[in-house]
């Protein structure tokens, strides 16, 4: 789909004339298209590449990469090795890169640590196997109360660990980002790497949830 | 480790009720200029313009400063400034000419019967420009 093609915001005039005045730019809305317009007229940007561009980000990355790695790890222990040692090699070797040749690294949640994702900086995630960053990751109460409160982030997400386990929060930035794989849930024992996928949420892979029970899946 | 039962209040973070509910997802750009310029950041980026740490450095100034909402709702507002920004940095187009085009469009939407789409050109003013 062409997001480009400007979708105005309607505003009927209160009487009709005969001449057209239906039509409204919102302010950024103008902004966008006319600096679109300056980008392509210098040959820096290709109308059709920008389109591509968002149609990826709105439909084809998303969580669903970041569970298949995971659910790998999970059933294959060597995956789960070469995981915790190159995050970067064994999540493109399911085809999963980054398009800023960003640095992943996997940052596994044990019996008692708990890891949690934040940039403090502006909003750096891990887009290659979780699309684009949800609302409040990006909003400042995230940002700011991840890093003094961990667990109170956690309890507004509804999660309550035990008062012996450890929250590591992990700071993303431009060159480093991370993923957060969950502890596999019990009673999992023999799902294939598909079914167990279905377990993994997005926000267990940033550490504001954990991977569904087997029956709340 | 258990999801914790009915709790009170909206979360500050989320805005869901604390209930053990996930939050809901919301589509990724709630505009389509927002999904224009996530997308030539992406582009510019990868044409070598700027490094993506210079893009991180730009981007966080504009949240960080005073301007911007408190909740991040404006979190593509400043995308855009930031953008505009670097790219007045680098020499590419100033504050003027982006003014200029801007209100290009605006006169062009005003100038644009209802349901066909704005074009540039539609302008009442673009002949005497170009």
């Amino acid at each position: 789909m062409r997001a480009s093609a400007a979708r105005p915001r309607f505003r009927r005039m209160p009487h009709d004339h005969d001449h057209y005045h239906d039509n409204e730019l919102d302010p950024m809305a103008a902004r966008a298209k006319a600096l679109e317009t300056i980008l392509t007229q210098k040959g820096l940007i290709d109308p059709a590449a920008i389109d591509a561009i968002v149609e990826t980000y709105e439909t084809k990355i998303g969580p669903r990469n970041g569970a298949k790695v995971v659910a790998k790890a999970w059933s294959d222990p060597a995956y789960a090795e070469r995981l915790k040692k190159d995050a970067t090699a064994a999540i493109a070797s399911l085809g999963f890169t980054g398009r800023q040749g960003e640095h992943m690294q996997a940052v596994f949640n044990i019996a008692d640590t708990h890891n949690l994702l934040v940039c403090t900086l502006c909003s750096c995630y891990p887009w290659s196997v979780l699309g684009l960053p949800p609302v409040w990751y990006k909003s400042p109460p995230y940002r700011s109360k991840a890093v003094i409160d961990p667990r109170g982030v956690l309890a507004e997400f509804g999660v309550s660990l035990p008062a012996e386990t450890k929250i590591r929060v992990w700071d993303s930035t431009a060159e480093l980002r991370y993923l957060v794989v969950p502890m596999r849930p019990n009673g999992t024992e023999g799902w294939s790497e598909e079914r167990l996928a279905e377990l993994v949420t997005r926000d267990s892979m940033i550490g504001t949830g954990l991977a569904l029970e087997p029956q709340a899946a | 480790m258990s999801r914790r039962e009915a709790d009170s209040g909206p979360s500050k973070i989320t805005g869901e009720p604390i209930n053990g509910a996930l939050p809901k997802d919301s589509p990724v750009f709630a505009e389509p200029w927002q999904a224009e310029a996530f997308a030539m950041v992406v582009a510019l980026n990868e044409r070598g313009m700027f490094s993506w740490s210079e893009w991180a450095d730009a981007l966080s100034a504009e949240v960080k400063s005073s301007n911007a909402a408190p909740d991040g709702s404006d979190y593509y507002d400043c995308w855009l400034r930031a953008l505009e920004n670097l790219l007045a940095a680098k020499g590419v187009a100033g504050g003027n000419e982006i003014d200029a085009l801007a209100a290009a469009w605006h006169r062009a939407a005003h100038a644009t019967p209802h349901g066909k789409p704005i074009l540039l050109e539609n302008d009442p003013e673009w002949d005497s420009r170009s």
